[in-house]
Parts: structure tokens; C-alpha cells; sequence
């Protein structure tokens, strides 16, 4: 009798076990540790309730580690994820490559033209879009309110960098720790490269010229790390050449900067009162501009994409339009208040007098995205496509060469010529063995 | 004023040393200390300057990471591949260093020193090269393929210690068994491992402590099925947004078993590293 029973329920066991496995689909989402994203994993649950043939497994790793780990997984074909969480960067090189799936045909309910137009174009190649944006981001100018007042000075909707300098000496007071500015110098492509190259566009400089030659050795570029070393070395924080974007959020949240020039999405971290000390007193403003506009503030977008070598294709697409969509949105209100909305992805979100009531750094943010368009995001005409980066493979190993450089003149290491040489020379040796001349 | 007798500059001599002692330790220590404080931080506090010492303490970071992730899964992988990877490095490392110590031929030297190089490349450049490989053997986030990697990662040191601790062993006991007719297998068993004890034990728990922390190649092999404790850590640091706290709290619970391990079998530990250093 036992011998045949145990048999029996070993293998009912197996039945059973088998049954909801062999329906279900199962779609691994390689995703960042940013607060938006950890939201979306929360809110999955709801998406599963709704699919209950798709389950969701999440990979959560940090941006660096995360983009290492997709680029061997797309590169191999090795097929391990399902949903990617890639950058603007990314996106226009993977889907030139043919490693991403293009997204055509977005259900009607969808509303692809919703999506904001830079950045929609900044995640499409030739026309084809190859992801869809979570959130997106400028850049703009965070101020205190209260200390402009105190001084008597009043903040224009868009200063230009020489009027921040101003503001910064008449603020920067280094005994009472209240510094003029804080802005990004660690070393990294995505940290103090961002900032540095929409100072550089504002002065009228270009990473690289039609002929993809680098022009560090012009003027333009030389005036900008000029100001930028004087601005932030006489009037900034103590240490500077170290500030990232979390180190200058947790001195701005402090009290400590009376000027900021960063991230859009910091304006809901800047207004949160369970991190910020100084919810009331920010103001904003456009990122700064000098002899241009153009380029003045940044774009980049976290969006999400479907590798080409993804065998659930159809369930990672059902996925990320649901994420992407309106009723996203909609249900990221409901849960956890409207100002919490993923900025900068559909104009219908910006067309909700809720939410501008509600995010009172959602006007600035919106008329900072308008302005920024990755295909002229330059003074003189450029070859590349990118404001604060240039979408070519070879950018991201050539800038965060040249961010240690801008890093180094910062903290007094070297003199901005000779920063600047250095740059000049790596540059035109990384392109020549990439055969671009 | 009198000089110091004999046995009171003895003494004074056992304070200083065991002063000294306790300092390194205090500053070896210090970083896992301030990471266990910080765990019970707010992010504000954590964030703090100057760093706070005094601060209302908080369970927020540790409930926070129970309902985010699924910690007992992290850790069951990790435990299953150290001591997987542990147990197949030592099937491989005995046997190789026994023949190395007993039964030494003009080679062995530089077989030792070679099977060291390997350890010399850095991980990086043959990532491409074995993604491909556990892709085309379907070993891609599969615990297995961490074992495996793990043991040919580790096998050179373990083959180096176990070689060390066997060369202090004279030949002439093995001899001895010989002559009361042991094969092999019951020279390595019977006598062998019981004189080695201490030094194999070391040799374990070093290669554990090894497996434990690699975070490179459990990051870049494992999606989300056989993902060690490793890769719960990094999921925790973010570029924007404020996240030590959290990092600090999960770090805590990350080293927390093979701290508790290495606490309980430091016995072992200290006997096996003085053992070897006898020479």
C-alpha cells in the first residue's frame, strides 16, 4: 500500500507543481535602484494580477554594474533578460546594432504621440523607436529663494552663467557653511561630464566637428572649463572635485548651496519633506546659458527595451507598455500621490492641472524639456546626436577620460591648458583607432 | 625612584603588546562597526556631518529590505555555492597537493607557480570568452555554473595551502603506513587529513570566506535565479537618491552568517594559520 502511495503523491506533487509553470511566462526586468523604479516594482503587483499567465522576476543591480551586465548579456545574445532598463545612450547604439526590438504597432490606447517629441526622438533610430521612456530628465537651476531675497537678488527665468557667477560671490558664505554654488566634479561620463559639456554647449563649443575631430584645443571650450574651475573652485563647496549628484543633493537638502544646477528629478527629491530641510525656500529656474541656449540643458531618459534575443517577447512588450502608459501613471497617483508621477515622459501629465498644482518644479521641468533637442544641441553644426554625450560606443571611454582631466583641474592638479591638451590628445587618439579619420 | 624588577617589566611588556593588539583590532574592526551603526540610521543621519555617534536608532532600513527583497533566497544561494564550490575544490586540491609534497618530480615547481599565474589575469578579460561558453552550455544563472567557476577560481590557493600544511608532514609516517600496507586512498584518509586537520580546516574556511564575498562573476553569470547575497548588495546603491543607510543595513545582514560562521569555528581557524606558519 505505502509503496505505491508515495510514488503516487511524488508524482501528483510534480503535476502540481508543473501546472502553473508550464502557463506562465516568465519576463526577467533588468532595472536601476532609483526611487521611480523601485515604485514600478511595487506597483508590478498589480500587473500580475492583470496577467496572470506573465510572472515578473526583478534584477535590481547599480547603474555601472547594471550597464556591464546588460552590454555582456545583449552582446552575447545570452538572453537572460527579458525587459532592459537602458539609458538614451544606449538605446540609439543597441537599436543601430539591431540588438533591440523595435516597438512598432503600440496598441491605439497607447498614444505614442503623447511621449514628448525629444524624447522620442532620442530613443528612436531612423525613425524607429527601440524603447520606452520610464522617466526623462533636463537639467535646471535649483536656487533659495529666501537667501535671493535677503541679498536683494532676483533669479531671471533663464540666467546666464556669468549672472550665476554673481549670485554665487555675493552668496558664498564659506563661515557660516552656505556656499555660492554646488555643482557636479566627480569624475565619471555621467557625472560631471553631464554638467561640464551643457556649460561647454552654452559657451559655444562641440565635442567633435563635422569631421568628427575633437575641438579642445579651440577657445570655446577653453573659456568654459576656465569658468567652470573658477566658478566652482572660488565660490563652491570645500571638496568639490568629489560631488556627485547624491553628495550635492544631500548639501543642498541641508541648507548648505544657494544654487544647484542638476537633474529635473531633483525637483521632487529638493520638495520631499522627509529628506529636505528646504522644501519651501527652493525656487527654479532654466539651466544657465552664455552665448547660446542651445545645449544649455541636458536630456537623458530611463527608458525601458526589449532585447532581440528575449524569447518572451510578446510578454516583455505587454510589460512595458503598461509601465510606459497612462493608466501607469494614473495608478502611481492613486497609490502614492500625484506628484509622483514618472516626470518628463508624456505631455499629458503636464497638461494635468493636478499634478502643476501639486509639483511645483513640474513648469520648469516642462519648458526645460521643450528646450531640449538632442539633434541641435550645438552652436556650430555637429555630427552627433546628444546633448550632454555624443551617441557613438566609442564616447563613454573618451569622456570619462576626459572627466578625470576636467576633475583633476578642479581640485588644482593641473592647469586647465594642460587638461585640456590632454583631452585634445586622448580624444583624437581614440577616434583615429576607431577610424572615424 | 626604583628600576623595575624582572617581573614587572615583564608585565608592563604584556600591557603594551596586548594594547597594541587590541588598537589594530579596534581598527580593523572599526569599518564593520560604523556600517552596523549606520544600518540603524535614518538617511538623513546617515548622510550626516559632522558623522553622527548619537542618534535615535531605527528598524525603518531592515523593514524596509524585508518587504523589497527575498533575503533567505539570496542567502540559501550563497550557502549552497560556497560550500558546493568548497567541497569540490577540496576533492581536487588533496589529491593534487598530495602528489605535489609526496612525491616531488623536477616539474613540480613551476607547476605550482603556473596553476598561481592564473590568478594574475584580471577577471574582466575573459568574461566575454566565458559568458559564451555557460551560455552555449546552459549554465547561465544556474548555481552549477557558480560552483564551477568558483572552484577554478579558487583551486590554485587552496592547492598552494593544502601543499604548504602536507610539506610539514615527514614522510616517514606515510612510509609507515605503506608498510602496513595502506593504498593510497587510506594514506590520504587514515592519516593524511587527521595530522592536517587544523591546516585543511583553515584552508576551508578561507575558501568559503572567498566564495562568500566574489562579487564580480556572481553579478555578471546570474540574473535572478541563483543570485548570491552579493548581488542583493549591489541592488541596493543607487546614483541618485540617498541610499547608505539602506546599503549598510544590507551589507549587515550579508556578512551577518559567515561572520557568526567564522566566529564559531575560530578555533580552528587560528590553529590551522599558526600550524602553517611553523617552519
Amino acid at each position: 500500500m505505502n509503496k505505491q502511495l508515495i510514488p503516487t503523491l511524488i508524482a501528483s506533487a510534480v503535476a502540481l507543481a508543473s501546472l502553473p509553470a508550464a502557463a506562465a511566462t516568465t519576463v526577467t526586468i533588468g532595472t536601476v535602484n532609483n526611487g521611480d523604479m523601485i515604485r514600478m516594482q511595487e506597483l508590478a503587483g498589480e500587473f500580475e494580477r492583470s496577467h496572470p499567465d506573465i510572472k515578473l522576476d526583478w534584477v535590481v543591480l547599480e547603474e555601472n554594474v547594471l550597464r556591464q551586465r546588460l552590454t555582456t548579456d545583449i552582446a552575447t545574445s545570452g538572453g537572460q533578460f527579458d525587459v532592459m532598463t537602458i539609458g538614451l545612450y544606449e538605446t540609439g547604439i543597441w537599436g543601430k546594432r539591431g540588438w533591440l526590438t523595435p516597438l512598432e504597432n503600440l496598441p491605439a490606447d497607447y498614444d505614442v504621440e503623447d511621449i514628448f517629441p525629444s524624447v522620442r526622438d532620442g530613443l528612436s533610430v531612423d525613425g524607429k523607436l527601440y524603447a520606452l521612456p520610464f522617466y526623462a530628465e533636463s537639467s535646471m537651476t535649483y536656487y533659495r529663494k529666501d537667501l535671493f531675497e535677503q541679498a536683494g537678488l532676483t533669479m531671471p527665468q533663464q540666467p546666464t552663467w556669468e549672472e550665476m557667477r554673481d549670485f554665487a560671490k555675493a552668496l558664498h558664505k564659506p563661515d557660516q557653511e552656505q556656499y555660492g554654488i554646488c555643482l557636479r566634479g566627480k569624475a565619471g561620463w555621467g557625472e560631471n561630464m553631464a554638467l561640464v559639456t551643457t556649460v561647454a554647449n552654452a559657451f559655444g563649443a562641440r565635442w567633435f566637428d563635422e569631421g568628427w575631430k575633437p575641438e579642445f584645443n579651440g577657445d570655446a571650450w577653453n573659456e568654459a572649463i576656465a569658468f567652470y574651475v573658477d566658478l566652482l573652485g572660488n565660490y563652491g563647496p570645500p571638496g568639490a572635485s568629489s560631488n556627485g549628484f547624491n553628495e550635492n543633493l544631500a548639501l543642498f537638502n541641508s541648507g548648505k548651496c544657494a544654487m544647484w544646477v542638476d537633474a529635473t528629478v531633483a525637483g521632487s527629491f529638493v520638495t520631499d519633506a522627509s529628506q529636505s530641510k528646504v522644501t519651501e525656500q527652493v525656487g527654479f529656474a532654466l539651466a544657465p546659458k552664455q552665448v547660446t541656449e542651445k545645449g544649455a540643458g541636458w536630456l537623458w531618459s530611463w527608458a525601458l527595451a526589449i532585447p532581440a534575443s528575449s524569447d518572451a517577447k510578446e510578454a516583455a512588450e505587454s510589460f512595458v507598455t503598461w509601465a510606459t502608459s497612462k493608466g501607469y501613471s494614473q495608478l502611481v497617483a492613486e497609490k502614492s500621490g500625484i506628484a509622483a508621477i514618472p516626470p518628463g515622459t508624456r505631455l499629458s501629465t503636464y497638461a494635468n492641472e493636478a499634478y502643476m498644482a501639486a509639483a511645483p518644479f513640474a513648469q520648469t521641468t516642462l519648458e526645460s524639456l521643450e528646450k531640449a533637442d538632442p539633434n541641435d544641441a550645438t552652436l556650430k553644426p555637429a555630427p552627433y546626436t546628444g546633448i550632454q554625450l555624443a551617441q557613438i560606443p566609442e564616447f563613454q571611454s573618451i569622456a570619462t577620460q576626459v572627466g578625470k582631466l576636467v576633475s583633476g583641474a578642479l581640485a588644482g592638479q593641473m592647469s586647465v591648458d594642460q587638461a585640456l591638451k590632454s583631452a585634445q590628445s586622448i580624444t583624437e587618439r581614440e577616434m583615429k583607432r576607431a577610424r572615424y579619420y | 625612584m626604583s628600576m623595575l624588577t624582572l617581573k614587572q617589566s615583564r608585565r608592563l611588556q604584556t600591557v603594551l603588546i596586548g594594547g597594541l593588539a587590541w588598537l589594530v583590532a579596534l581598527a580593523i574592526f572599526f569599518p564593520i562597526f560604523w556600517m552596523i551603526l549606520t544600518s540603524f540610521k535614518t538617511e538623513i543621519d546617515a548622510f550626516a556631518t559632522p558623522p553622527q555617534l548619537f542618534f535615535t536608532p531605527t528598524l525603518e532600513n531592515y523593514v524596509h529590505i524585508d518587504a523589497r527583497s527575498d533575503y533567505f533566497h539570496f542567502a540559501w544561494n550563497s550557502v549552497v555555492i560556497s560550500f558546493g564550490s568548497t567541497l569540490a575544490g577540496m576533492l581536487l586540491a588533496v589529491p593534487a597537493a598530495y602528489s605535489m609534497a609526496f612525491f616531488e618530480t623536477k616539474r613540480t615547481k613551476s607547476t605550482l607557480l603556473w596553476m598561481l599565474s592564473t590568478k594574475m589575469l584580471p577577471p574582466v578579460g575573459v568574461l566575454v570568452p566565458i559568458y559564451l561558453l555557460f551560455k552555449d552550455a546552459g549554465l547561465l544563472d544556474t548555481k552549477t555554473g557558480l560552483v564551477i567557476i568558483y572552484t577554478l577560481i579558487n583551486l590554485p590557493i587552496m592547492v598552494w595551502m593544502v601543499y604548504t600544511y602536507f610539506k610539514e608532514i615527514p614522510k616517514d609516517i606515510l612510509e609507515a603506513a605503506r608498510l602496513d600496507g595502506a593504498t593510497p586512498a587510506q594514506e590520504i584518509v587514515r592519516v593524511l587529513l587527521p595530522i592536517g586537520k587544523g591546516g585543511l580546516a583553515s584552508t576551508v574556511l578561507l575558501s568559503l570566506i572567498l566564495c562568500w564575498n566574489e562579487a564580480f562573476w556572481s553579478l555578471n553569470l546570474t540574473a535572478s535565479s541563483a543570485a548570491p547575497l552579493t548581488a542583493m548588495v549591489a541592488s541596493y546603491s543607487s546614483p541618485e537618491g540617498l541610499f547608505w543607510a539602506k546599503l549598510s543595513a544590507v551589507s549587515t545582514l550579508a556578512c551577518a552568517p559567515i561572520l557568526i560562521f567564522g566566529w564559531l569555528s575560530q578555533k580552528q581557524l587560528v590553529r590551522g594559520l599558526s600550524f602553517g606558519a611553523v617552519k
